[in-house]
């Protein structure tokens, strides 16, 4: 990132950079500190009182069953929507980038999800298959399956991936779609004439090749699942029914909102923190890998 | 098309029309149910085609269905959203823009620490850092108002990035000749940076502006009053499944409403979005 021709100036670039690192002190860095030290302090039952306790926080919410639940929870969750977001949109991508005639048009009509809110997308699904004015809730019980989200965990969890999934495929699609079209023709044609059919074609040549894009997107479905998906939850189940789609977001939000705990609130905190700076280092590790292909 | 198979090219438009159809189901579903009276939703399942309450519905949720959601109009609302994506698209491009022509274009002291502060934003989410967030807000005043809803969110490190990623493109003989010509640092930005980043900003508007107008946890959080609420806190609040007056007339048009403009975003600018997406994730 080095230039010849710079300017030189000693005032002008501090003023410059001021505003992004303003914000990024006082919005990023100063709460994520306090997120740390809260971490480690207990208030008494009033919340007059704070004393260093630390890391018995972490202790408390890593035994906690309700922690180790949500766990659970957000490990299915986010592998069911990623799995299904990069399955359904690699099939549409590869039909797309096949078809000659109309694929403008189709790519057009495959891009509102991105545009909607995940809260909006959950209600939405919400208002296809609530049991008691859904639509298609009433058609699953005509044809004699016992479906209610608001009771079944199962199916609120199923509710909640298929919404969340369901946003993600414009996105997914997009990219897929151009990692295709960034494979080389020559190659392919190749080998069709050495007499490979589509489905062998796809196997061999295309699929290993569009691998960097499908890392990279499964890296940022992850992270939505675990961090863009809050609205969803917050508006279709609450985390319910009995916590069984309280994914990790939710809860810490849940504790330091609704319940007050602070102190797990801030140890919950700083595990998604470590998790997020997880994600980002091996998103940003295989980031040379993929820029070939894209 | 390397080999021709008249019978492959007609699966791959079937299976899209079918992911079409999937994918725009709950949209259309929602649109043909806001255009039906409250009873007609209540007694599923509804018609596939639009009922005849259009006017009617879309009317009463933009000017006359204010006690539903707090006592405040639709007017006031859609006002909101839209200065707060419009403010978090404006913001975060200038202040990205102006960050990384610093780090791109000047040598000093405490670059690239900068740099790196900027690169860290993107591991904290505003969700992992919730709670002393908020109360950074609160000790600044800032609840209820349109700076506590934008300014904490334009901080961006892609925005930055993609910038950064532009501007390093520009070729020394260009900044040179602006020199040698008695350009300023300023003047350079202004007449020959600015137009030649028309593409990003453009693309980054989009991106931006969808992230402002989707935002669910932060206006959540950060407004108590009803009339700072943008539209998507406003219908979360007008939904209620125990609550037998729920208007479900006016929250399907207000749902579409809620939907609308930053579809209309995507699709007219969908050239630039495309490939500014894919660019920003380099």
């Amino acid at each position: 990132m080095n230039r010849r021709a710079i300017f030189p100036n000693t005032v002008l670039p501090y003023l410059l950079v001021a505003p992004q690192i303003a914000i990024t002190l006082v919005f990023f860095f100063w709460p994520a500190a306090q997120a740390i030290r809260q971490s480690m302090l207990r208030e008494d039952a009033f919340g007059l009182k704070s004393r260093f306790v630390g890391l018995d926080n972490f202790a408390r919410v890593l035994a906690d069953p309700a922690y180790v639940n949500s766990l659970q929870v957000t490990a299915v969750f986010s592998i069911a929507v990623a799995v299904s977001a990069l399955a359904v949109a690699l099939l549409l991508a590869v039909m797309a980038d096949r078809v000659v005639r109309g694929q403008g048009l189709y790519r057009t009509l495959l891009l509102s999800p991105y545009a909607i809110a995940p809260a909006i997308a959950g209600m939405l699904w919400l208002f296809l298959f609530n049991p008691s004015m859904g639509t298609l809730a009433v058609l699953l019980r005509q044809a004699g399956f016992d479906w209610n989200p608001l009771l079944n965990g199962g199916q609120a969890m199923t509710l909640v991936v298929a919404a969340a999934a369901w946003k993600q495929i414009s996105y997914n699609f997009l990219f897929f779609l151009a990692g295709l079209q960034a494979i080389p023709k020559s190659l392919t044609e190749a080998a069709a004439i050495d007499g490979a059919g589509p489905a062998k074609r796809f196997r061999t040549i295309i699929f290993p090749l569009i691998s960097p894009v499908s890392f990279f997107l499964l890296v940022v479905n992850s992270v939505y699942a675990f961090f863009d998906t809050f609205g969803i939850i917050h508006a279709v189940t609450g985390g319910g029914p009995g916590k069984s789609t309280e994914i990790l977001v939710y809860k810490v939000y849940n504790d330091g909102f609704v319940n007050l705990k602070m102190g797990a609130s801030a140890a919950q905190s700083v595990i998604l923190m470590i998790l997020v700076i997880g994600l980002t280092f091996v998103q940003f590790r295989y980031v040379e890998r993929r820029v070939h292909y894209s | 098309m390397i080999e021709n198979r008249p019978f492959g090219r007609l699966v791959a438009h079937f299976i899209l029309i079918v992911g079409i159809v999937l994918v725009a189901f709950p949209i259309y579903y929602t649109f043909i149910a806001s255009t039906y009276p409250t009873q007609a939703i209540l007694s599923p399942p509804l018609p596939l085609l639009p009922g005849d309450q259009f006017l009617q519905n879309y009317s009463d949720a933009l000017f006359g269905g204010a006690r539903s959601i707090g006592s405040v109009s639709m007017g006031r609302i859609l006002l909101n959203t839209t200065i707060v994506a419009l403010a978090i698209a404006v913001g975060k491009i200038t202040i990205s823009l102006l960050s990384a022509y610093a780090i791109v274009f000047f040598r000093f002291p405490l670059r690239m620490v900068f740099f790196w502060m900027i690169f860290v934003t993107l591991m904290l989410p505003v969700e992992v850092r919730i709670v002393p967030t908020y109360q950074v807000i609160v000790d600044l005043g800032l609840i209820d108002t349109y700076a506590g809803l934008t300014i904490p969110l334009m901080a961006s490190a892609t925005a930055t990035f993609l910038f950064r990623q532009f501007f390093l493109t520009v070729p020394d003989e260009l900044v040179e000749a602006a020199r040698i010509d008695g350009a300023g640092p300023l003047r350079f930005l202004r007449d020959i940076l600015l137009p030649l980043s028309k593409t990003n900003i453009a693309a980054l508007f989009v991106i931006t502006f969808i992230y402002g107008w989707t935002q669910y946890l932060w206006p959540l959080l950060i407004t108590n009053d009803n009339s700072m609420n943008t539209i998507i806190i406003a219908l979360r609040k007008m939904i209620s499944f125990t609550d037998a007056d729920t208007q479900w007339n006016l929250v399907m048009a207000t749902t579409i409403l809620a939907i609308l403009p930053p579809v209309v975003v995507v699709v007219a600018m969908q050239r630039w979005f495309v490939k500014g997406l894919i660019e920003s994730e380099k």
